[in-house]
């Protein structure tokens, strides 16, 4: 059996922020685990630029800023295992690991931070209806497919969802010669930044049609057409509205999902709107000293914010390695009120906070001129006015330590209201 | 007076801009919310540009290809040309980051670096 | 493969039909050759089906169909243990909601009585709840037979024909039989890939039965495909359901049934709807949707937030009724195994007996081949074993640390066995269906480029050349940035 004080599962951005900031604050025996080759996680096949604005100022492809972290848990020494997948972890923080090179591991932790990521939703998942052809692709695999293994996953391509992985994709493959013939969106927006709509699909003269989808696949062998049809209000097919496309391979990127299968049989509670672990302010789950932090708590559209959480994760993680972290009886919890789909942290142990508490919370629709309003059982803290927001953009607030002090609160909503005339 | 709406793609955040184009005279630009937008907007109407990210093939290296980037944009009507020349370029590790992989690409100044290190 | 070389039997077909065959004809010395158009064995209906042992009492009295499912169901113990195919035996439930559901439970009932279908029994609502939790609180009383069973279909053709091959058997693989010419003492099968003859031949062709019988002048029956789709649920769901839980057929259908899978997924379906081509396996919306209304008389709390997958696969209908087995009566030699749709998994191993009787009457008597060896060499499968075993399992070979489909734990160790066993993989499809990566909840999202790496470097192929199941289903078209 090996011991760590530190053990992270997972090497991807989440992994490596958490476990460099442990160290920083002394931490000194920390193991990461990784599954893949090398460290970097999903990053190292971003191989586009948009990345580290808010933590370096600059604008990083994917592997650039992989390699930031990569070089600073190096130089800081911290041990790191790769094509190791851990198997199972309890609620007594002893893992079960597995790799060619190391073997069968047994590994005990005084904490452990969880940083697994996520997967891609699947064709099955949505149930689009048709033959099940070769040449249906989650947008993730076919990214990987070209820019790490440098194969082309077909010539004529139809991509549904126009979240950020379809619109990169959409560039990507007609830099590498394939013919994408439309971006097909359900909503009716793009889930995806405008700066990619205008760079991978105006550009490239690449159609996106909103309030549209998929409604069936058709091909023997492989993928031969697709049916596209608009959708209503409800999100519903409209008969009669049907396209068909001749193509050959189909990219879907059609959602996200924590990957939290190991969390779940640990039995770690989970937020059923975000499908990852409820944590509190120090990124911790349910499970007492398993911390959870990046896209396996809540998946996020900018890798800066996974830094900043996993870093708080790491710097937590370490209080409550050194027994720095309190408990309180009457955690405070936080509200998704009117418009808000989810807040994470979902609880609040006000002892723990350094200087501020920072809420990240989507919406469940887009706004346009509203206020976001902050309340607790004591009345209004803060309101903002915000001039646009979407579901795809997660939201971002600080509060300040000082405002929440007191034993009184119980709770801190959070709701959109339209603006007072 | 032409007018002229865009999206900004300097930083993430997008901003809407709005630009108007007297037949004489300075260009009146809106919506931007910090300098980069003026500097995008007067590039893009008149002459695009856009950072290229892609893959080089490599050899003596633990993968096949290497991730690489422009250092700096280049003329999207380049942007074909440009990965044409990629394409025909084999990259030999080891390779440390920002490593040339080509130098001023269709003499337009601009450098392809190596986004990461390989060896 | 030598075209004039006479074969003792030609087996057209190798899904559970013709490879339980084969391998049952594999005890004697005969000179064996299985033919089928696909890229791999169990590619059809075998491995798109219900994956139900039914306990018997179902089929019509006196019909092949109940004749063979009744004498099939208790061979399962045996077959799957000697070839190491997943097999439970987890029992049923005929689920009624009113009078007219208790009378005919209560003729099936008396129909299994008859047919001396072991282990049955009526149960009130009390009970059935017992038994099933989650099921609708308006089931009143239920049909309960505790010898029918899952089985992982595929599975088990696959391990059949391995274990056929290694006792002898020949296997060809997309070879597509065009035309059969009866000789006076042998056929002469010509297919796409060159001809072949025999003295006897056993069409096990599931929906081209008819065709291929219509080549010796044989119409004494058709083959009208019948489609079922299917939604396939997350493990996650597997313990919410039991038994196999069927509905009371009515005047309005069969309904459709919900049922854990052998590896501990659930499975809603199947709808029926006659399609006119033969290889029409798509789904539909409509249908789906319709199964899911169906499904939710039987419970509520069918989790359809969890579906991973939905399939559909075709039924080899006859217009008789019933299953076609036996000596055709124009052509002397050619043993149909026609209209092999539901019971058919069940009556398999019973069939496969009794063409070997035919076999001994046609040819006066079979030798038994002293050699012959039933079991199959096991599997290892890593993800049920417990710590110390998988402990063990990596110190011995690497390989098994080394873990590929994240979903299902399948090792690369378990994937490379599967290349190189016989009748080994050769497709991604074909490593899906003997050690599951791709049937889990991301379906390859993780573990397809690394599988299809493994294929290449076992078969010694480029990428390009790895399918998925056949090559037309190409996965990636080209290598980039081809130097010139």
């Amino acid at each position: 059996m090996e011991s760590y004080e530190l053990v992270v599962i997972g090497g991807g951005p989440a992994g490596l922020a958490a476990a460099i900031e442990a160290k920083d604050n002394g931490v000194d025996s920390i193991l990461v685990l990784e599954r893949d080759q090398e460290l970097g996680g999903i990053l190292q096949q971003c191989i586009h630029n948009g990345f580290g604005l808010h933590v370096f100022k600059e604008e990083l492809t994917g592997p650039e800023y992989a390699e930031r972290f990569i070089n600073q848990l190096n130089d800081y020494g911290i041990d790191y295992w790769l094509n190791t997948m851990v198997v199972d972890f309890n609620a007594e923080h002893v893992l079960h690991c597995v790799s060619k090179e190391y073997g069968f591991k047994t590994i005990e932790a005084k904490a452990i931070v969880l940083a697994m990521g996520c997967r891609e939703r699947t064709r099955g998942a949505i149930n689009i209806p048709g033959t099940r052809p070769s040449g249906v692709f989650n947008a993730g695999t076919a990214q990987r497919y070209l820019n790490i293994e440098g194969y082309l996953v077909g010539k004529k391509v139809v991509i549904l969802g126009s979240g950020d992985i379809g619109l990169i994709m959409a560039r990507r493959m007609t830099l590498e010669g394939a013919k994408v013939l439309a971006v097909v969106e359900l909503m009716p927006f793009s889930g995806g930044l405008n700066r990619n709509i205008v760079q991978c699909l105006n550009d490239y003269d690449i159609p996106l049609y909103l309030s549209h989808t998929l409604t069936e696949i058709r091909g023997k062998e492989r993928v031969e057409q697709v049916v596209v049809s608009k959708v209503d209000d409800n999100r519903q097919p409209i008969a009669g509205t049907e396209i068909v496309y001749n193509c050959d391979t189909v990219l879907l990127s059609v959602g996200l999902i924590p990957e939290n299968e190991l969390s779940e049989e640990a039995g770690v509670t989970m937020d059923p709107r975000t499908s990852g672990p409820i944590v509190n302010e120090a990124m911790e789950t349910s499970i007492e000293g398993v911390f959870a932090c990046g896209n396996v708590v809540h998946v996020h559209d900018l890798v800066d914010f996974v830094t900043e959480e996993s870093r708080r994760a790491g710097r937590f993680a370490a209080k409550y390695i050194q027994k720095q972290l309190v408990d309180q009886e009457n955690m405070v919890k936080t509200v998704a009120g009117e418009g808000i789909a989810y807040i994470v942290p979902q609880n609040v142990r006000i002892r723990n906070l350094d200087k501020q508490l920072e809420l990240f919370m989507r919406v469940k629709q887009v706004y346009s001129q509203v206020e976001m309003v902050i309340k607790t059982n004591r009345g209004i803290l803060k309101t903002m006015k915000k001039r646009h927001m979407a579901p795809g953009e997660m939201e971002h607030i600080v509060l300040a330590k000082e405002e929440l002090e007191g034993n009184d609160i119980q709770e801190i909503l959070v709701e959109i209201q339209e603006v007072q005339a | 007076m032409r007018q002229e709406s865009l999206i900004c793609i300097s930083c993430p955040v997008g901003c809407y801009l709005n630009v108007e184009i007297p037949e004489e005279g300075e260009w009146k630009i809106t919506g931007n919310k910090c300098k980069r937008g003026i500097t995008y907007a007067k590039a893009e109407l008149t002459n695009p540009e856009r950072i290229i990210t892609t893959t080089v093939k490599i050899k003596n290296a633990h993968l096949k290809r290497l991730p690489v980037r422009s250092n700096t944009t280049i003329p999207k009507e380049l942007m074909f040309l440009a990965m044409a020349i990629i394409n025909k370029t084999v990259a030999k590790g080891p390779i440390k980051m920002g490593d040339v992989i080509v130098e001023n690409i269709l003499g337009t100044g601009a450098d392809i670096i190596a986004s990461r290190s390989m060896d | 493969m030598e075209t004039k070389k006479m074969n003792d039997v030609i087996v057209i077909g190798a899904g559970i039909a013709g490879t339980f065959v084969a391998r049952e004809l594999a005890r004697y010395e005969l000179d064996i050759l299985v033919i089928d158009q696909e890229s791999d064995v169990a590619n059809a209906t075998t491995m798109a089906n219900s994956a139900i042992v039914h306990a018997g009492y179902d089929a019509k009295p006196g019909s092949q169909k109940s004749f063979f499912n009744i004498k099939g169901n208790p061979m399962f113990d045996q077959v799957c243990e000697e070839l190491d195919v997943p097999f439970k035996r987890i029992g049923s439930l005929v689920i009624g909601f009113d009078e007219e559901d208790r009378k005919t439970i209560d003729k099936m009932y008396k129909a299994g009585l008859k047919n001396h279908i072991p282990e049955m029994s009526i149960i009130e609502a009390n009970h059935i709840k017992e038994l099933e939790p989650n099921i609708s609180d308006k089931v009143r009383v239920a049909l309960f037979a505790k010898t029918a069973g899952i089985v992982s279909p595929f599975e088990l053709a696959i391990a059949l024909a391995e274990n056929g091959i290694e006792n002898g058997v020949k296997y060809q693989l997309e070879t597509k039989v065009i035309g059969i010419e009866k000789q006076d003492s042998y056929y002469d099968v010509h297919t796409n890939r060159g001809d072949y003859q025999a003295r006897n031949i056993i069409n096990c062709a599931g929906v081209f039965a008819d065709q291929i019988s219509q080549m010796v002048g044989d119409t004494s029956y058709s083959i009208h495909p019948r489609k079922g789709e299917y939604y396939l649920l997350d493990k996650k769901a597997g313990k919410l359901f039991n038994h196999v839980i069927f509905q009371t057929p009515t005047d309005h259908g069969k309904g459709v049934l919900i049922t854990p899978t052998v590896h501990g997924n659930v499975l809603v379906g199947p709808d029926s709807n006659f399609v006119g081509e033969k290889d029409d396996v798509s789904t539909e919306a409509m249908s789906l949707q319709e199964i899911r209304n169906v499904a939710s008389r039987s419970s509520d709390k069918i989790p359809f937030n969890q579906v991973i997958r939905t399939f559909a696969g075709l039924r080899a209908s006859s217009d008789i009724g019933d299953f076609v087995i036996g000596e055709s009566k124009v052509a002397k030699g050619f043993i149909n195994v026609g209209g092999f749709e539901s019971p058919g998994l069940s009556a398999a191993p019973a069939v496969a007996k009794y063409v070997v009787e035919i076999m001994e009457g046609i040819s006066g008597g079979l030798k038994e081949k002293v050699t012959f060896n039933p079991r199959r060499r096991p599997m290892v499968r890593f993800a049920e074993l417990n710590l110390e075993e998988k402990q063990k399992c990596v110190e011995d070979d690497p390989n098994y640390g080394n873990i590929i489909c994240r979903c299902e734990q399948v090792t690369e160790a378990e994937i490379i066995d599967c290349i190189h066993r016989n009748m080994g993989a050769t497709t991604v499809k074909g490593v899906k269906k003997r050690t599951r990566p791709g049937m889990g909840r991301c379906q390859g999202g993780f573990c397809e480029p690394k599988v299809v790496e493994i294929l290449a470097r076992e078969l010694n192929r480029p990428i390009e050349d790895v399918s998925y199941n056949g090559s037309k289903a190409y996965i990636v078209t080209e290598e980039t940035k081809k130097q010139i």
